[in-house]
């Protein structure tokens, strides 16, 4: 039970006047309950990657192959249902006039019964920090923040074992930044999930993701621990990235305080180490 | 997927037909688009097709690409080849019931096909090598003179100009919903006519709701930077008459004189 992408490649219009090569040569295995954090500039191939995980785009040339089913193949039901994905600003994909039937859009799809539907739209609702009471407005109602978590909902409610969510939290205040991250912690920690989450803010990954892939110019740059990741951010300068600003001020600080921890991520474990330092 | 679509795209290049005055191109490209159905021999549709070719091969558009264009219409053109040839009476080839086909019949279809064929090739021709920026300043131009009998020119200019800017955003806006719904379990390929027409209602609302945001803040961009219709509005690119134009005027023009005069005397 897994995810194995096999020498995986991807070109937009294949043979056309505007043949781009997107994906080339991506090899990643990925296992059950993994929190993958997926990084890379603008046009890096996050992405068209992500796609490729429930049969959206089928690949040029590899393949794909999720918990033992192939990607190409035609019937691609069961894969979604597997594979959720919530895509760059989801809430323009928000279309019923209540904020329950838009939930439970997919899953009328999966043909559940009415009792489960009503029971998964409210879970869902709870899990991204919703409450009822939004169940019979329009979405069209809701605050920017509120529709975003309605069409994450929407996602989470079909129960994926993989759930992807490609920069779920761009355009957002802080606030409202934090407390997605929050809700996306909780359903990998409650329910085992696989998570794969997209960002080009390494502060977001670091706090977040245990295993980071890099991506540059559609290949796979680095596919590491977290932590390793991090502690060469050289590397990371060579693509034009770079490691969350906190690295850089602790590494600073070590010339000033050498006993200290350089190998810091994010600004919480820094604060930790900080008061640790300055106490003995 | 839905970005195959490429009639009405434009092919950057650096040909001579790219560097033409749009108002060049269109008013060439209607007078071919006249000329193909002045055109009734088959000597010279032959030497019309060269010509298209030609002009294909000058503006460095590859054949591949022109002929994913003619690709949805393909059927539209077989489907009026097949009811002439059986509609149109004359000498029969043979007899089916009621159905008959004949020469005559035969003859239109295939001179129709070839017809609608250039017909398309032309006309894309003219917005492959033209940016839709270009070719709204060259009809806005064209239709200059009907200011005077108050036709809101410019207006119509701008409308089409911002369409065209729309096209490809749209299409690309409709390819990222049906994604997202398809990845939520939507299902657009199954079922009967209603089914399937009833599926595409979760693409359309979202669809239509970013279309007028997105009307509403180009409007409101638009305002903030004082844009008021036509009224003392000039231009950062004026269009101007070049070598280039007087060349493809030439040839083009010269080709449906030859045409012209070889059909009525010698073919």
């Amino acid at each position: 039970m897994s995810i194995n992408i096999e020498d995986l490649s991807y070109t937009y219009s294949n043979g056309g006047p505007f043949e781009k090569i997107a994906l080339h040569d991506i090899n990643i295995n990925i296992n059950d309950g993994e929190f993958i954090g997926i990084i890379g500039h603008t046009g890096s191939g996050k992405s068209t990657l992500i796609q490729h995980l429930n049969g959206i785009l089928k690949p040029t040339k590899g393949r794909v192959i999720i918990n033992g089913i192939d990607t190409k193949q035609r019937d691609l039901k069961e894969l979604r249902r597997q594979v959720g994905i919530v895509f760059q600003y989801p809430e323009h994909q928000l279309f019923e006039d209540t904020v329950k039937k838009d939930i439970s859009f997919g899953l009328q799809k999966l043909g559940l019964e009415e009792e489960e539907i009503q029971q998964r739209v409210i879970s869902a609702l709870h899990s991204v920090g919703l409450d009822e009471s939004l169940l019979e407005k329009s979405p069209f109602e809701l605050s920017g923040g509120q529709k975003r978590r309605v069409a994450i909902a929407g996602v989470v409610a079909m129960m994926p074992k993989i759930l992807v969510l490609d920069e779920p939290t761009a355009g957002l205040d802080p606030k409202g930044r934090d407390e997605i991250f929050g809700y996306i912690k909780k359903l990998h920690a409650d329910y085992n999930m696989t998570i794969i989450l997209v960002s080009h803010s390494m502060e977001d990954i670091a706090k977040l993701a245990q295993r980071v892939i890099v991506m540059n110019q559609g290949t796979v740059f680095m596919d590491k621990r977290s932590q390793e990741v991090y502690t060469q951010p050289e590397e990371l300068e060579k693509i034009g990235l770079s490691a969350p600003q906190i690295t850089y001020l602790m590494k600073k600080l070590k010339t000033i305080m050498p006993d200290i921890n350089e190998n810091i991520f994010t600004v919480g474990a820094a604060v930790d180490e900080l008061r640790k330092h300055l106490r003995s | 997927m839905i970005r195959d679509i490429t009639i009405g795209q434009y092919i950057p290049g650096d040909s001579l037909i790219h560097k033409s005055d749009p108002r060049t191109k269109i008013i060439l490209t209607f007078l071919m688009m006249i000329f193909i159905f002045l055109v009734n021999t088959y000597w010279g549709y032959l030497f019309l097709s060269i010509f298209t070719a030609l002009t294909i091969v000058s503006a460095d558009i590859p054949f591949k690409f022109v002929l994913k264009g003619i690709k949805p219409i393909l059927f539209i053109v077989i489907f009026a080849g097949v009811i002439n040839m059986f509609t149109i009476g004359g000498t029969p080839i043979f007899e089916l019931g009621f159905l008959k086909m004949t020469y005559e019949g035969v003859d239109t279809a295939i001179k129709m096909s070839i017809r609608l064929f250039l017909l398309i090739i032309s006309a894309s021709l003219l917005t492959y090598t033209t940016t839709p920026i270009a070719l709204t300043d060259g009809i806005e131009k064209l239709m200059g003179p009907l200011k005077k009998i108050k036709v809101p020119v410019h207006e119509i200019a701008m409308m089409m100009t911002i369409a065209l800017r729309f096209i490809p955003t749209l299409l690309e806006e409709t390819d990222k919903i049906i994604k997202a719904q398809s990845s939520r379990g939507a299902d657009f390929d199954s079922g009967n006519m209603i089914q399937r027409a009833k599926s595409f209602i979760p693409v359309l609302i979202p669809l239509f709701i970013s279309a007028f945001r997105r009307a509403d803040e180009l409007a409101t961009a638009m305002e903030a930077r004082c844009y008021r219709g036509s009224e003392g509005r000039t231009r950062m690119k004026q269009l101007s008459f070049t070598k280039y134009d007087f060349i493809i005027s030439v040839i083009t023009v010269a080709f449906i004189v030859w045409v012209m005069v070889m059909q009525s005397m010698v073919w």
